[in-house]
């Protein structure tokens, strides 16, 4: 089949199915508010009222305001901000590891792989939440080492995924063909074998940022994200929970963001599987 | 069986090493020192102190002598003291709190495996019904939902609104005078949130799980065999299906034990349970490395062990593995 045929193919596949083009609006929602946060918000996010602390929602702050009487709605629309580049940034530190280390070990095979897979296997050991902890204890906690240290702890599922993936496809006609031509290794793992392998890794990365973003909100839920005054969705939900008895929008509104936010890549995630292979369709 | 059990226990030595390796290096290559939090804001100290203490901690040795000294110590089950104040072992600080979380840790197991397996064998089993359709909706919102966010939900209406159940700790403070009846209810009404937090995430994945492992024995060539002999359709999803369903399913719950251990820190701390979850996030807050790294070392070994322990329970009920193995 033509490539062109296979592209539509996919895209057939793909807008046939609802849930995965919900997830694609979604995700396509956040991503322009995020993009056009300084236009959208209604108020600046660190503007600060002593008038109107704690307000319930109206039509004035339509999401209420917080213990210092900053617009809710408008810190959401900013945190999109925080969320969208932590994920994508840990996303491609944890693909790039997982490409690097994956394809190694499939290609070579060996000890060569035997020793990363061992590595791997005592990576996964670890409760993923505990590392991540233990490596932001010692850190300044800003948004950037947040995102090193999400990238640098969950990177494992690619590697195998990737290494897989080269096990059946070194041995394929198209790559002994390019050998015997006398490639040099890595022009056959990068040009060769790599792109054929793009299509579970692109799931998978999806499906990462969605992780990512949890893990980012849970930081900074804990205090040890990123830090206020920056909005976050997650440390809008600390002061969420220390108004907990009076104002429950502030608990409310922040966590359905995450919530749609992380839903819509795990949704668009999904499609695109199926949409590349529908017999892996469950 | 013996010989895969050996073979079992003898994947586990390297795989130990390399969780001390880790461990240690997680702490020891990051920037930043413990002494740091004890000096940087007391105005009084000099370097000669602070060269003082680091020779007390023994953090001015060479990386690799103090790895080595600290597997030595492991060995013989000595995690050395605490960095805080109290300066108590770790064992003794960690070994006070692991049964709070275990406890929850395995009655939330336990209710996945109630409420999840039948949820997913229905849901196979009628592929495309009206129930399949709720639970597949369910479970895409439950892996969505930040557990903490659910939590502080739950607060605000069982605990805020309600006014049903308690929103912290383990017991009321009025705990002492209660009849021993009162006792128990009150530990179960403190229990019942943080066990039905700690399990949703597990709820969502294994009803999942379950269908499709269902779903893919129910293609397979011997249930058609059943079922063309003849056997009733319920001794075809129950005898036949539903046990071989069952063999991936326990892989995978040997697999979630991190993630439920993980998961640990997030409701002790939003709950104020005093388990290891807890006591990790606070010797995080404050650097206390010993008591970091113990709790990193003693997390990856729970693991380890509940791999070890689902890949024998497999082994033992499926023997095309051990028969492989051998």
């Amino acid at each position: 089949m033509s490539e062109e045929k296979l592209r539509y193919l996919f895209w057939t596949r793909f807008m046939k199915n609802k849930l995965a083009f919900m997830g694609g609006l979604v995700v396509a929602f956040f991503f322009l508010l995020a993009l056009f946060a300084p236009c959208l918000s209604p108020y600046d996010p660190g503007d600060i009222n002593i008038k109107k602390i704690l307000e319930s929602p109206s039509p004035d702050h339509l999401l209420g305001t917080d213990q210092l009487g900053r617009d809710v709605l408008s810190r959401i629309v900013w945190g999109s901000r925080i969320s969208l580049l932590v994920g994508f940034v840990a996303v491609g530190i944890s693909t790039f590891i997982g490409i690097f280390l994956g394809s190694l070990a499939g290609y070579y095979g060996g000890w060569i792989d035997s020793i990363i897979m061992r590595f791997v296997d005592v990576m996964l050991c670890f409760p993923s939440f505990f590392l991540i902890l233990a490596v932001v204890a010692f850190l300044e906690p800003n948004i950037f080492n947040i995102m090193v240290v999400i990238g640098v702890t969950s990177w494992m599922g690619v590697a195998r995924l990737v290494r897989a993936e080269f096990f059946t496809l070194k041995e394929r006609d198209f790559v002994l063909a390019v050998k015997a031509q006398g490639a040099r290794d890595s022009r056959i793992i990068i040009k060769h074998i790599l792109p054929n392998a793009m299509a579970p890794i692109l799931v998978a990365a999806t499906l990462g940022v969605a992780g990512a973003i949890l893990i980012e909100s849970t930081l900074s839920f804990l205090g040890i994200g990123v830090q206020p005054p920056t909005p976050s969705w997650g440390n809008m939900l600390t002061s969420g929970k220390d108004n907990i008895e009076i104002a429950w929008w502030l608990s409310l509104y922040p966590g359905l963001a995450i919530l749609l936010t992380v839903l819509g890549y795990n949704l668009l995630g999904e499609g695109i599987r199926d949409a590349i292979d529908p017999r892996l369709k469950k | 069986m013996f010989y895969y059990l050996i073979k079992r226990l003898g994947m586990m030595i390297p795989l130990l090493i390399g969780i001390t390796i880790v461990s240690f290096g997680v702490i020891h290559l990051a920037p930043g020192s413990p002494i740091d939090l004890q000096t940087d804001l007391n105005p009084k100290i000099n370097a000669e102190a602070r060269a003082r203490l680091r020779a007390f901690y023994g953090l001015d040795q060479p990386l690799y002598l103090q790895y080595f000294s600290w597997v030595r110590r492991l060995a013989v089950l000595d995690f050395g003291n605490s960095f805080s104040s109290d300066a108590r072992p770790v064992l003794e600080k960690i070994g006070e709190r692991i049964p709070v979380t275990i406890f929850i840790n395995v009655i939330s197991l336990i209710l996945i495996v109630v409420i999840a397996l039948p949820i997913g064998v229905i849901s196979a089993v009628y592929q495309g019904s009206f129930f399949d359709k709720i639970t597949t909706v369910f479970v895409f919102v439950g892996f969505a939902t930040p557990t903490f966010w659910l939590a502080l939900l739950l607060m605000i209406f069982f605990g805020v609104h309600l006014n049903w159940l308690p929103i912290s700790g383990l017991k009321s403070l009025n705990y002492e005078y209660l009849s021993p009846a009162g006792m128990l209810k009150d530990r179960v009404v403190h229990l019942i949130l943080p066990v039905f937090l700690s399990a949703f995430g597990g709820l969502a994945g294994f009803s999942r799980y379950m269908r499709s492992s269902m779903l893919e024995v129910i293609r397979q060539d011997y249930i058609t065999t059943a079922r063309a002999n003849g056997l009733s359709e319920r001794t075809v999803i129950f005898k036949h299906a539903l046990r071989n369903a069952l063999l991936p399913i326990v892989t995978i719950l040997g697999l979630s034990i991190p993630g439920m251990i993980g998961g640990s820190v997030i409701f002790e701390t939003i709950f104020a349970i005093p388990g290891m979850g807890q006591l990790f996030y606070l010797s995080v807050m404050s650097r206390d490395y010993s008591v970091i790294m113990g709790i990193l070392v003693i997390g990856a070994v729970l693991t380890l062990l509940g791999n070890m322990l689902a890949d024998l329970s497999y082994a033992l009920v499926d023997p095309r593995i051990r028969l492989r193995e051998e």
